[in-house]
């Protein structure tokens, strides 16, 4: 578990701005659900956490610590696609995880490293309900096998933070109910801060302890690069009844007030 | 477009343009052999199987070799040696600059100036710098194939998705952790595949740099036999050069199926 805080971040490419003035207290432990229409940036969100970019201006800390520059086994993360190796049998897409870890040169493991390393990936594919097919390809899997593999991969280093970016857009409508009933425990048991993407307002309503709407507010036809998105809702899905409104508007003005809502 | 011949049929339908060839030979040689006995320009295929009994059974006079294994050996060690070289830096170097910024910075358009020089060009210094030996044959069908399969490879490594590369960071991934245990196997079947598309070019170098100069190999017997228009020798050596070119691209084909049944996932399923 680990607490995030995005301090005054700004996205700019060249002319173009795609995020401004971004503004989170993100609780360790916290489910969060990103929403926002398309191109509103909330896979750069996702990216600049993730390292894989970094913001223009602002900083990001984990932990209280500045963020990495660089995709680490800290955050662990999961695509809409592409996410499994398609040479690894099941097992070796978890497996190498841990080779990643125990060898530098090789990223091989033997005896009792890899029997310990094995026995390890199992538990995971045990938890994800692949261990039947743990000899498979990728190739023979199904969209949802595929992306339950994926998951177990990002989990086998134990990340603090794990970063689901529309981890489900591409699953029929029963697979992805089976993949909600999938998460929930598995972010309860491993303990994650879990920040996902998604398009699916069910989705980001049903799973996620917080929600957080991108958008851009402002528009210049003259310049549509000119204005990026901001944070427009910031709602705490923890409490029962009617969702409260933390921040309508108010959340990237006043950083402060945005309060991380623990489960 | 919807109707596919069944597995006997298609063996079959591609045996008929052979057969076809081979018929129209036979009539051809036929014909100028009863208008000229002397006729030089299409054996019969009674004389060519005669010749190439002697040449690969029977010891030269002169040498006691037997002359088709000894070419045959020669040109073969010397293609082995320059595809092993060219392959060995078309992996090395195609993956670097596929995959680290800076050495494709470094290297991409090198490589890409010198894919564009024809290698035929520079046999001449080859000769002059490495001398009339094997090396200058080898450095030749190196120089042709290994800036090809650099191009290829690196291409290969870029067509990788993103999400993979990031995926294997997130797991604590070093670069060369990434290199040898996510890039190089998924382009071995790519390495396979450039290699053999490289064959035919591979064969063109050795064939001219034998014809240039060389005492022994099959590009040089064929080029001495014109002299004395011996079609009865240049005929079976072609057809026993195309049959090993063709050996290899099976046995490779068949190697990259065997060893990486993954990456042919989709056309066993069609």
């Amino acid at each position: 578990m680990s607490a995030l805080s995005v301090r005054d971040v700004w996205v700019e490419y060249g002319d173009q701005i795609v995020l401004e003035r971004i503004n989170l207290e993100i609780a360790a432990g916290a489910f969060l659900s990103v929403v926002g229409p398309s191109g509103a940036g909330k896979s750069t969100f996702l990216r600049l956490i993730l390292g894989q970019e970094r913001p223009t201006r602002g900083t990001i800390l984990i932990d209280g610590a500045p963020l990495p520059g660089e995709p680490g086994p800290d955050r662990g993360v999961v695509f809409q696609r592409y996410s499994v190796f398609p040479h690894l049998t099941v097992l070796g897409n978890v497996l190498i995880a841990y080779e990643f870890e125990g060898s530098a040169v090789l990223a091989r493991l033997s005896g009792a490293h890899r029997r310990d390393a094995i026995a390890k990936s199992e538990g995971l594919l045990e938890e994800v309900g692949l261990i039947a097919h743990r000899d498979k390809f990728p190739s023979a899997l199904s969209g949802g096998m595929q992306q339950r593999l994926a998951i177990a991969q990002a989990l086998a280093r134990r990340p603090c933070v794990l970063l689901l970016d529309e981890p489900f857009g591409a699953l029929d409508p029963g697979t992805r109910a089976q993949m909600h009933a999938l998460i929930r425990p598995l972010w309860r048991e491993h303990k994650m801060t879990i920040v996902m993407v998604t398009h699916d307002l069910k989705e980001a309503f049903g799973l996620g302890t917080r929600l957080i709407a991108l958008d851009k507010p402002r528009h210049d036809p003259q310049a549509p690069g000119r204005y990026g998105a901001v944070v427009t809702y910031d709602l705490d899905l923890t409490r029962d009844g009617p969702v409260p409104v933390l921040g309508f508007l108010k959340a990237s003005q006043q950083p402060d007030q945005s309060q991380g809502a623990t489960p | 477009m919807n109707i596919a011949p069944g597995r006997g049929g298609r063996i079959l339908l591609a045996l008929i343009p052979f057969f076809l060839i081979a018929l129209v030979y036979v009539v051809g040689s036929a014909e100028r052999r009863a208008a000229n006995p002397d006729d030089k320009l299409l054996p019969p295929v009674t004389e060519m199987v005669e010749t190439t009994t002697t040449l690969a059974f029977r010891p030269d006079r002169r040498s006691g070799e037997i002359v088709l294994w000894v070419d045959t050996a020669a040109s073969l060690q010397r293609l082995f040696i320059g595809l092993a070289i060219a392959t060995a830096i078309g992996l090395a170097l195609g993956l670097a600059i596929g995959l680290v910024p800076f050495v494709g910075a470094t290297f991409g358009s090198l490589i890409a100036v010198l894919s564009m020089i024809p290698p035929m060009a520079v046999l001449p210094i080859l000769f002059i710098v490495f001398g009339l030996g094997e090396l200058s044959k080898v450095v030749l069908i190196v120089f042709g194939v290994a800036p090809c399969i650099v191009r290829d490879l690196a291409l290969a490594v870029g067509k990788l998705p993103t999400e993979q590369l990031v995926k294997a960071q997130s797991l604590g991934a070093s670069t060369w952790q990434i290199a040898v245990r996510v890039v190089l196997p998924q382009i071995m079947p790519r390495l396979i595949e450039s290699v053999r598309l490289m064959l035919g070019p591979a064969f063109l170098f050795l064939i001219s740099a034998e014809a240039i100069a060389a005492d022994v190999g099959l590009g040089y017997r064929i080029f001495l036999m014109r002299r004395y228009l011996a079609m009865d020798v240049i005929l079976p050596y072609v057809a026993w050069i195309t049959l090993l070119a063709y050996l290899m691209d099976y046995a490779l084909a068949h190697i990259a199926r065997r060893s990486f049944p993954w990456a042919y996932a989709q056309d066993t399923q069609r």
